[in-house]
């Protein structure tokens, strides 16, 4: 049916039709969790007389934080037309090595696991631009990997680092200002430098070129090894920061953290209308993915009858309402 | 002539088993348009392939702005100064205009940041120039064909080109694009910039070209202006037919008389498709083989697969007294249609599975009972039409990619005629299967027809196609300009029929 419109439509009019197709898509795409985030507020504060407190606002924006800086990576990676399955176990990984550096100080308590988390960030980047691999499996491997790592260290689980009592590092994931915590701020900042890596500099419209097109990148003279690499390691130096910020909030690296935080952050990823495919996405959109996934979250506790597993099941669903109409949007433009 | 800028001397290159270019030099002028010409397979590609970079030449030299120059990947060649436009456009669909024509060399503030507001103005101030007005900040892919070709082109040139290779670039605009595209070539050559244009519609040669390089079996065979060569002269120094026997022999008119009372089996009317097909009909009949001419890219091959539904298209396909409505590939089989596509590699075969699975793939749905295949009907059928088809190799269960290209279509071909087709569309058959095994294949079309089947026959091979088919028809440009049967399907008259100037109304 599409087709025949294809073929019939007139010349003039249809460029103009479809640029205005263009920017209400490109709007659906940008704003879109925005819009189902303000409109689940909205309707909660309605609902639930609990939820518009201040108190409960930095529940979800402390709990949203971790999950956020995560995502920030995991957009980078998506828009290149990657995936990073290891960010769960990195995570995890990263505070299990932030409580242990932590007897030697602050700043070896942020700098080993940045150091560690990066290193495998960047091994997998490498694998995955030089050598062709598919992410998906040079990722699971990071995933597993880095999980074995993480046993090793804590003796199959069995010792649990606690980060000393009267150390400056619980300050980072502890601290508050103006009563919001620190982990808030932090990640508020790291997305406002990678919007601003994203759409204001090189890097960032290479990533969009790799991930629209590669092999156009390439024929643009375009280092498109070099841009994957670097995007896997800033995923992973944000997975092991995310983790390090939680290991000083919880003042121990908890091994069982982590698990499924890669699908986690890819949902809201995607739920912020970033492509899975590559080549468009934004920063903003992937925060509003985060908090939605928070609120939701953060809702069903509410409802104190709701079992809280349900909490996944709602994801779930909003995530493949998105990939839908994503799926819609995309595929009328691609019938041209 | 002034200086060259660019100056191909005897470069050749030889690919397994055959020699592309032999001995090819061509040399460019600033500010010249220079054609190249060829049908396939002429070593038009190769050559392009090696003045960008992606092939080394085997002998001679290409030397640029006065220097020998020796590219090792296309990012040197675009560095130095020679900009590539390709037929498909190779910019980032998803990103905005602005963003593309500067993607890499974005203007920055002194932050270090990309200076977003400037670098649109300048977009939007480049492509004006060249007669473009659009929001530089919507995606690429919002444009029309026409305007993204401008953009790479803009982004080529803005790179500081001195040489424009343009291969076919409007084989996909619209023809008010084709206007734009001239305006802006004819703009670049006059600040200087060399363009060399591959193309195979001749309406577009002769409008922009100064000179032209006609090149045919990986030779040159002629270097000169344009103008002084005319239509006829240049196709038979592209198929390498005399020219001169052309005219003489002329056209007898084109000959109405139905060569067969016989009551044919597919009609076709009015087949249109945009930009690519305008308006074929033509009738075929069984126990005849009616080839399709042509030059390369003027619809030869998407009229057959329009015919079997592999193309959407708006016209009237009737199979034996059947319109088909909805047209599908197994719409197409079920109404007892048969296509051997071009490339039977990336189209057709299996290599990876054996000589009977590959013959009864297609079959598979009337060979099962209940899904289950059975092995006995199976090894029957392959038997019959190895042996019939005399395919060589050496058990039913050899792998198909280790047979010979002549015997893989012939494996294609009885996958099709295991369904017991009609009307059989063979799109160039012979092509890179060794003489011995053409022939044999030639053979077999022949006592396929012989035995009432209906074969539509298209190869870019004229000999091939005269002694082939029974009836010819002509197309250029997507549209039927002449149909030949009987004593008056001679190579000569299709060329004829060719160089027709274009009826422009």
């Amino acid at each position: 049916m599409t087709q025949t419109i294809v073929h019939k439509t007139p010349q003039p009019v249809p460029v103009e039709r479809e640029q205005r197709r263009e920017r209400l898509a490109a709007l659906a795409q940008r704003h879109g969790a925005l819009a189902v985030l303000a409109l689940v507020v909205i309707i909660s504060s309605a609902v639930f007389p609990s939820f518009p407190t201040a108190e409960n606002a930095n529940g979800v924006a402390i709990q949203s934080s971790f999950l956020a800086v995560v995502a920030l990576g995991m957009t980078f990676v998506i828009i290149t037309g990657g995936i990073d399955l290891s960010v769960g176990s990195v995570f995890a990984l990263g505070g299990v090595l932030a409580a242990y550096a932590s007897q030697w100080g602050a700043l070896p308590a942020l700098l080993v696991p940045l150091a560690v988390c990066g290193a495998i960030g960047l091994l997998q980047g490498v694998l995955i631009a030089y050598t062709g691999m598919a992410p998906f499996i040079v990722t699971l491997a990071g995933l597993l990997g880095a999980r074995g790592l993480l046993l090793a260290i804590t003796e199959e689980g069995a010792n649990t680092y606690l980060v000393p009592k009267d150390s400056a590092f619980l300050e980072l994931g502890q601290g508050t200002l103006f009563g919001v915590g620190y982990p808030v701020y932090l990640a508020v900042l790291l997305f406002g430098l990678g919007g601003v890596l994203l759409q204001r500099t090189r890097y960032g419209q290479a990533v969009f070129a790799v991930g629209g097109s590669s092999d156009a990148a390439a024929l643009m003279g375009l280092p498109v090894a070099r841009i994957r690499v670097l995007t896997y390691l800033l995923s992973g130096l944000l997975a092991g920061f995310a983790g390090v910020l939680n290991a000083s909030r919880l003042s121990s690296g908890v091994t069982i953290l982590g698990v499924g935080l890669e699908l986690d952050a890819i949902a809201a990823v995607v739920i912020g209308g970033t492509l899975l495919i590559g080549g468009a996405g934004t920063v903003s959109g992937t925060l509003c993915g985060v908090l939605l996934l928070g609120v939701i979250q953060n809702v069903i506790n509410q409802i104190g009858s709701l079992n809280s597993s349900y909490q996944s099941v709602v994801s779930g669903g909003f995530l493949i309402v998105v990939v839908v109409v994503q799926t819609c949007l995309s595929r009328r433009r691609h019938l041209r | 002539m002034n200086q060259p800028v660019l100056d191909v001397r005897g470069v050749s290159r030889r690919f397994p088993g055959v020699l592309a270019l032999d001995d090819v030099s061509l040399t460019v002028a600033p500010g010249e348009v220079h054609a190249l010409v060829g049908e396939n397979g002429a070593g038009k590609s190769t050559l392009i392939k090696i003045l960008t970079g992606v092939y080394r030449p085997d002998a001679g030299e290409v030397h640029y702005r006065g220097e020998p120059v020796a590219f090792g990947r296309p990012l040197d060649a675009q560095a130095a100064g020679i900009s590539t436009i390709y037929q498909e456009v190779n910019l980032v669909p998803l990103m905005s205009v602005a963003r593309n024509l500067f993607l890499g060399r974005e203007p920055r503030t002194r932050l270090g940041l990309i200076d977003v507001a400037r670098m649109n103005r300048e977009a939007a101030e480049q492509l004006a120039r060249y007669g473009i007005e659009v929001d530089v900040r919507l995606p690429l892919r919002s444009l029309g064909l026409g305007a993204q070709q401008m953009v790479a082109l803009a982004r080529a040139v803005a790179v500081d080109a001195r040489v424009v290779i343009m291969d076919e670039p409007t084989s996909s605009l619209e023809p008010r694009e084709v206007d734009t595209l001239f305006r802006v070539v004819r703009e670049l050559s006059g600040r200087g910039i060399a363009i060399v244009y591959v193309s195979h519609r001749l309406d577009e040669l002769y409008q922009l070209c100064d000179r032209v390089t006609v090149l045919r079996d990986g030779r040159r065979v002629h270097t000169g202006e344009l103008a002084q060569l005319d239509r006829l002269s240049l196709i038979s120094l592209m198929l390498g037919r005399d020219a001169a026997e052309v005219r003489r022999d002329g056209l007898t008119g084109f000959s109405a008389h139905d060569a067969g009372d016989v009551e044919p089996i597919l009609r076709v009317r009015d087949l249109s498709r945009a930009h690519q097909l305008h308006g074929i009909s033509f009738d075929v009949r069984p126990g005849e083989v009616t080839g399709l001419g042509g030059l390369l890219g003027s619809g030869r091959s998407e009229t057959a697969k329009a015919v079997v539904g592999a193309l959407g298209a708006d016209g009237e396909v009737t199979m034996a007294g059947r319109r088909l409505t909805r047209r599908s590939p197994a719409a197409a089989i079920r109404a007892g249609m048969a296509m051997l596509p071009e490339d039977r590699k990336a189209e057709g075969i299996v290599p990876g599975l054996s000589v009977r699975e590959n013959i009864v793939l297609a079959a598979m749905p009337t060979l099962s009972r209940f899904g289950v295949v059975s092995r006995a009907r199976q090894d029957r059928i392959v038997d019959t039409f190895m042996k019939r088809l005399r395919i060589k190799a050496a058990s039913p269960e050899q792998k198909v990619s280790e047979l010979s290209g002549g015997n893989q279509q012939k494996v294609l071909l009885a996958r099709w005629l295991c369904l017991h087709p009609r009307l059989l569309l063979l799109d160039e058959p012979t092509r890179g299967i060794d003489v011995g095994a053409k022939a044999e294949v030639q053979a077999l079309i022949d006592e396929l027809a012989a035995d009432g089947l209906a074969v539509v026959l298209i190869s870019s091979d004229l000999e091939e196609l005269v002694e082939g088919a029974d009836r010819i028809v002509v197309l250029r440009a997507g549209a039927v300009v002449g149909e030949l049967a009987g004593d008056d399907v001679t190579e000569d008259n299709i060329m004829t029929a060719l160089a027709q100037e274009p009826a422009h109304d």
